[in-house]
């Protein structure tokens, strides 16, 4: 195989036909970008999902006279129920959190802010914090044990919080997954258009090509390389257009839930380590797609 | 000043190429056969005879789209070396009967053979091996636009991955050879017809193929300039290269006296060595 030969006609070919290559590696850059996007969406769904699975409580908070009452959960009502949770398997801890420490808790979580004024501690609930050993079916029992008890309020899962925010991550995940499909279909038939524009301005050659006896490896890779140039290329444009998103925008939108360490920052490295998965993806795909062309539609 | 060059032939053998006598000039093999008129040949070479290069054996091609055949059980051999004149009129399979030769298409029935190769069972990735003894023109040239006269010939010999000294010494022979000598660096559209399928000829014949094969090659070309391409492809035939030239020009034919096998509606009516275009039906 002679290397100088095919680089000069995939030179050719890229060159005789600029517009079209240029709609190609846009179409292919965006469709990666997007993909990156949904797997940068995975990646902190995940991260987020483990840095919560050891914090996630659940909260059983006690009725107003019990929580007025109590202040230590020594009285009966409140170490019953205490008793009841602590001896369940389920369950690994219970602390109890009184008024007041709820109160100094609200006050620090909202400091600055006019709910902190107005807030009293009577009028928030004393809680049983619980922490399950089993994730899976600790939290229902931990309900069903406790609805309707005397003395209970109400039952907060904080799963059910951060829920919303994983239905959030999914949403966002599921959408550039969407588009990057959409586009992807787009990039594809692109590219497989763009093989067939390509090998038919290259008829005469091919044809002599064919003629004279060169085999199938001299015919076809200048178009394969051309659509593999693509993919790359493309690719590297969708990670520097990665890059440039974390910096220009997901970093400002992510920048109070991720202070508070709601959700783990996007750093620099799960940008770059994404991008540089979308290099073999996008090559694989537009050599996929070419050879694929090149066998249904040209004869080569 | 005489120089040699050795060109090796697909036989494995060498065959030797006298170069620099000013004329272009080759060692001439004018193969010796047996010539009779009106003969009908059969298939297979006996001991001691010249090989049989191509070979038909009851070829039919029936295309999809058509209901009669446009070869209709041909039977035919040529011998090494042999200079064939396939003519009739048009739509007479002429063309189909060169295609089938390149395995451009394969035969509906029948069996094709090209030196040892089995044509049509030929699986797809021997192909090339079998294009690559073989040496075609056409009667619209083919020629690369954007590529000089030497460029032109050298890509039959890039494609196949020869290297490249092989094939700066190579082009200016065999340009040289069919007298555009000087020329190698001419832009196609700068040359006369004459000139270009010169250009055409000396690619199909650069890489020394056993068989050149030749589509109406004079179909777009004038009287004269006609019977300077049949003077070449005569000198390339004098090499030992059988070649055969599907035409419908008359005068060429009868002014060379060579074999003729005419096809009529895909059947061969007419099978002699030393014919005429129009006489013997
Ligand atoms: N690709 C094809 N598809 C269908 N019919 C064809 C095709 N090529 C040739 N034919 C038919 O086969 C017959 C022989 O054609 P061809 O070999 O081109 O004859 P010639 O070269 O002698 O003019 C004609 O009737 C022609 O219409
Ligand atoms: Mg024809």
């Amino acid at each position: 195989m002679r290397s100088d030969f095919v680089r000069r006609e995939v030179a050719t070919g890229l060159r005789r036909n600029v517009t079209m290559t240029v709609a190609m590696v846009l179409t292919t850059a965006i469709s990666l970008a997007l993909l990156g996007t949904g797997m940068l969406a995975v990646r902190t769904i995940d991260s987020t999902e483990s840095l919560y699975a050891d914090r996630l409580e659940i909260q059983v908070a006690l009725t107003q006279d019990v929580s007025a009452a109590d202040q230590d959960c020594s009285q009966p009502i409140c170490s019953g129920l205490k008793k009841t949770l602590e001896n369940s398997p389920l369950v690994e801890s219970v602390t109890f959190e009184s008024q007041q420490e709820a109160y100094t808790r609200f006050q620090q979580l909202f400091a600055g802010q006019s709910i902190a004024d107005v807030a009293r501690p009577q009028s928030l609930p004393a809680t049983l914090r619980v922490k399950l050993a089993d994730q899976q079916t600790g939290a229902d029992a931990v309900r069903q044990a406790m609805n309707g008890q005397v003395g209970v309020r109400t039952i907060i899962d904080q799963r059910d919080v951060v829920g919303k925010l994983f239905d959030f991550l999914g949403g966002v995940r599921n959408v550039t997954f969407a588009l990057a499909l959409v586009q992807a279909v787009a990039a594809l038939l692109l590219i497989s258009n763009t093989v067939q524009v390509s090998a038919y301005t290259r008829r005469v050659e091919v044809g002599v090509m064919r003629l004279v006896g060169a085999t199938r490896w001299y015919t076809q890779l200048p178009f394969l390389i051309e659509a593999v140039l693509t993919g790359v290329v493309g690719a590297v444009l969708a990670g520097v257009g990665l890059v440039v998103a974390k910096f220009a925008f997901i970093d400002d939108l992510l920048a109070g839930i991720a202070q508070n360490g709601v959700i783990p920052p996007i750093t620099i490295y799960d940008v770059l380590e994404t991008s540089i998965w979308l290099l073999p993806i996008g090559a694989a795909i537009a050599g996929v797609t070419g050879y694929v062309t090149l066998r249904l539609y040209v004869k080569v | 000043m005489v120089a040699m060059a050795t060109v090796a032939t697909h036989e494995g053998s060498s065959l030797p190429l006298t170069l620099g006598d000013g004329r272009g000039g080759i060692r001439e093999r004018s193969p010796r056969r047996a010539e009779g008129a009106g003969r009908t040949r059969v298939a297979g070479a006996a001991p001691g005879t010249v090989p049989t290069v191509i070979r038909l054996e009851r070829v039919t091609k029936m295309y999809k789209t058509s209901t009669r055949p446009a070869l209709d059980r041909v039977s035919v051999s040529v011998d090494k070396g042999e200079f064939v004149f396939l003519i009739g009129p048009s739509g007479s399979g002429k063309s189909t009967f060169l295609r089938l030769l390149l395995r451009e298409d394969v035969p509906t029935r029948g069996r094709i053979t090209v030196a040892d190769l089995d044509v049509a069972k030929l699986p797809r990735r021997r192909v090339p091996r079998l294009r690559q003894r073989i040496g075609v023109v056409f009667q619209d040239f083919r020629l690369l636009p954007n590529r000089t006269v030497g460029g032109n010939v050298a890509f039959a010999l890039e494609v196949i991955g020869k290297p490249q000294a092989t094939i700066a010494r190579v082009v200016p022979e065999v340009l040289e050879l069919v007298g555009l000598e000087g020329k190698a660096d001419r832009m196609p559209h700068e040359l006369s017809g004459g000139e270009q399928q010169r250009v055409a000829i000396a690619r199909a014949f650069v890489n020394r193929p056993l068989v050149l094969l030749a589509d109406e090659p004079t179909g777009n070309l004038d009287p004269d300039t006609s019977q300077d391409i049949m003077l070449l492809l005569e000198r390339i035939n004098r090499t030992g290269t059988t070649v055969v030239m599907a035409t419908h020009d008359h005068s060429i034919v009868d002014s060379m006296r060579r074999r003729v096998v005419e096809l009529d509606l895909g059947q061969v009516v007419r099978d002699e060595s030393r014919g005429v275009y129009g006489v013997g039906r």
